[in-house]
């Protein structure tokens, strides 16, 4: 029975093989439903990196490059029928941006030999390339965002936060919890007090939480949000009078769609990031050259130079120099998965590559290794100027805790390892 | 001509009290089995199992579920989906415990402690019926969510809450996780749904089912001719939970693989089971079959026609799916409101007459 089922499973996926040698990149957006503000900016600046590539340089390394959109709504259920449907096309790297679908894709992409990608979501401790031989989250993960707003708070009280109150407010979901651990470790070694206030999915429901932010007085709040959830909080933040200057949120919970609708009242919330935000970039006119003035954009080509469709950009860049680099070490242009996985390992982003690309100072410089998938962790802090409407990086690239984080990372995965039986690589 | 009674003799009461007493029937049912159990194991593929497959037996499993309890029984539940989460958590909890014990045991028992959840959340019905059961069926959905959610020992203490399936295997058959093949995590599911489906058949027929619908009709007159209305009820509770808890079970273990409480079971999943139930059919098994079929289904279909054969944007697919599945179901409820179930037994008439209707 096996080797008929075998025949049959090569048969069909012959037949479902791409006839074209396209590098395919699969991008499992989310347009519809409560995470859609985000995910649109996202979506389109992934597929007009994309088409830039193809139209400006004839694709990578001479492949022509194919994004093949599948709607997931942010779901989880849709994710693993979008997963199933476009693997069998010769997809090379999938980046669900959703850290439920990643849960369940860590461990089909493994044993599918395709490579996955989580920028800055997802399983933090797939940093620990030992363990998770087919997962990346370079540049940075969420341990390190909550480490990178601590260490902002330190540097903005002189070093000391000792005996200062911080909220966590964050997204009922893996996403939101993910940063709890990391935070009540930084606790005990700064000695500030935490208070984390779960918002449930869709996060349109924040009354008693603000109530109870407005009882306690927290000195900070750090926010874990996604989707509407940003634009209320903000918003009631706001009608609390809390004083935006001391309101932090993730990466995610920093775009223009999240603070917009509370006017001026946004003005001065912060976000942590871990790339650089605004349109001035060259790479931008070349996208509005190639891509948006002739009529190839993939939405409608007003997200240029917004927070998420910078990160589509960057994840797009990330994914595209990894192709470049698996071409390289592997002498073809035509990769496989495999050959894309082996391209993510030995991706290395200077200050230079950048410039080439038209990205200077675009994100910290990068190497990814065999046993660390995660980067240099590296973040920042973006601040939204509401009279001008923009975000401005208020710091620069800083390393984040090390010691707690790397202690943390090697605690869950090696608790992963020992749930499913992995032998760590790289030895 | 085909589908009649007529010269089909029965010469025991065995053979009359079967299943299907009409031989195109019973022939149809040997069919269907022989083709899912005979033919399709051969030639499934991992998008036909987890894309289409697998969510329509594990969805008809929680359909027969609560098809029993709101369809024979009468007893309003929203609860569904916090009862699946209590089979995937208890599933998760005893898969991570006893990791050499075979799965069909694991799902069992995941199965009957959700009967015991069951139970305890179906004791309210005792005192109270129609909307005030829905509501207190609907507390049970939001405090089960909660609970799983707010005690780190439900998901093992892991970080993000989430719980993943580890690898487990029947018969030395791997069956949970990424290595699982197609055709064995789609014939485990399709025993445990052919399991459920001959049980509830069987149970709706005998004594137990008429209690159950004594009381669905009319639960006073239910009284007085002997029905025990604390046994009907708290049979039918467990009866369902104990599906429901099966195909939660499922769910997380062979489907998802991987489950986040709050997203995967909550009050929209007990929606969706109990829109499968209305729109196939209160009161038939059959009709758990075609409502989880067209929920399943339908979405899919649209997908592949809009956005990879029409080639449309997929963000205009998804909006036209919301509209059409739910344009779909008014129109049914309007032009059948019993269900796909009635449109099938209209059919069988039609065709008991065929060629020669009067």
């Amino acid at each position: 029975m096996k080797i008929k089922l075998a025949t049959v499973a090569l048969g069909a996926l012959m037949a479902a093989g791409p006839a074209m040698a396209d590098l395919v990149f699969p991008s499992l957006s989310y347009r519809t439903g409560p995470y859609a503000a985000g995910g649109i900016p996202f979506a389109d600046g992934y597929a007009d990196y994309f088409t830039l590539l193809n139209e400006r340089d004839g694709g990578i390394g001479g492949a022509m490059t194919r994004v093949l959109e599948c709607e997931t709504g942010y779901n989880t259920e849709k994710g693993v029928e979008c997963y199933e449907s476009t693997k069998g096309e010769g997809a090379l790297v999938y980046q669900p941006l959703s850290t439920g679908i990643t849960y369940q894709l860590i461990p089909k992409t493994t044993a599918d030999n395709i490579p996955m990608h989580t920028m800055g979501y997802g399983r933090t401790s797939a940093k620990n390339g030992k363990v998770f031989s087919h997962t990346f989250n370079y540049p940075a993960n969420y341990w390190d965002g909550a480490s990178g707003a601590i260490n902002y708070l330190l540097d903005a009280n002189g070093g000391d936060i000792n005996g200062k109150k911080v909220a966590l407010v964050y997204h009922n979901s893996a996403y939101g919890k993910e940063p709890i651990r990391t935070l009540e470790e930084l606790s005990k070694k700064h000695g500030f007090d935490l208070k984390t206030l779960p918002v449930d999915h869709p996060g349109q429901e924040q009354k008693s939480q603000w109530l109870q932010i407005r009882r306690e007085r927290p000195d900070y709040v750090i926010m874990w949000g996604w989707g509407v959830m940003n634009q209320v909080a903000i918003q009631e933040a706001a009608n609390i009078r809390f004083p935006m200057e001391n309101f932090i949120g993730v990466w995610w919970s920093g775009a223009q769609h999240d603070v917009l609708p509370a006017g001026m009242a946004a003005d001065g919330y912060k976000a942590i990031t871990f790339h650089a935000v605004g349109d001035d970039f060259p790479v931008f006119d070349d996208i509005q050259k190639y891509v948006v003035d002739t009529g190839k954009a993939a939405g409608a080509g007003d997200q240029i130079g917004t927070v998420l469709y910078n990160r589509g950009v960057y994840a797009a860049m990330l994914a595209a120099e990894a192709a470049r680099t698996a071409q390289e070490i592997h002498g073809t242009a035509d990769i496989t998965p495999g050959m894309m996985r082996d391209g993510m390992e030995a991706l290395e982003i200077t200050q230079a590559r950048m410039v080439e690309l038209g990205m200077p100072n675009f994100g910290p410089e990068l190497k990814v290794s065999c046993e660390n998938h995660g980067g240099n962790a590296m973040v920042g802090v973006s601040q939204w100027d509401a009279a001008a409407k923009e975000w401005n990086l208020i710091s620069d690239f800083a390393p984040t805790d090390g010691d707690i984080i790397n202690a943390l990372i090697a605690e869950d995965s090696g608790a992963y390892a020992a749930e499913n039986g992995i032998e760590e690589r790289c030895n | 001509m085909f589908y009649r009674e007529a010269g089909d003799f029965k010469t025991s009461y065995v053979a009359d009290n079967q299943t299907f007493p009409i031989k195109f029937d019973r022939y149809r049912y040997y069919a269907v089995l022989a083709v899912a159990f005979g033919i399709i194991p051969f030639i499934i593929n991992d998008y036909w199992a987890n894309a289409l497959l697998l969510p329509f037996l594990i969805y008809a499993i929680a359909a027969i579920g609560l098809n029993i309890l709101v369809g024979y029984c009468g007893q309003v539940s929203l609860g569904t989906g916090g009862f699946m989460a209590v089979g995937a958590y208890a599933c998760y909890k005893l898969m991570t415990a006893f990791p050499d014990v075979s799965m069909f045991i694991h799902v069992l028992i995941a199965g009957a402690i959700t009967a015991v959840v069951g139970v305890l959340f179906g004791l309210p019905s005792l005192r109270i019926k129609g909307f005030y059961l829905a509501v207190a069926t609907l507390a049970a959905q939001f405090f089960l969510v909660w609970l799983f959610n707010r005690v780190p020992w439900f998901y093992n203490y892991s970080a993000s809450g989430q719980i993943n399936s580890p690898e487990r295997d029947v018969f030395g058959i791997i069956i949970t996780g990424p290595n699982a093949p197609a055709w064995a995590t789609y014939l485990f599911c399709l025993i445990f749904l052919t399991f459920s489906a001959v049980v509830a058949r069987n149970l709706t027929r005998g004594v137990t089912g008429r209690s159950w619908m004594a009381i669905r009709d009319m639960d006073i007159a239910a009284e007085i001719i002997g029905v025990n209305p604390l046994k009907a009820k708290m049979t039918a509770f467990a009866v369902s939970s104990f599906f429901i808890g099966i195909s939660g079970a499922l769910f997380f273990a062979l489907y998802l693989g991987a489950v986040e409480v709050g997203e995967v079971f909550g009050i929209q999943k007990s929606f969706t089971v109990l829109f499968m139930v209305i729109i196939g059919g209160l009161g038939s098994i059959f009709g758990s079959f075609a409502g989880a079929a067209f929920l399943v289904l339908l979405p899919v279909v649209l997908k592949v026609v809009g956005a990879d054969m029409l080639g449309w944007p997929t963000d205009i697919v998804a909006h036209l799916q919301l509209v059409i599945v739910g344009a779909l179901i008014i129109i049914f409820l309007i032009m059948e409101p019993h269900g796909l179930a009635q449109l099938w037994r209209v059919a069988k008439e039609k065709l008991r007459l065929w060629p020669f209707p009067h």
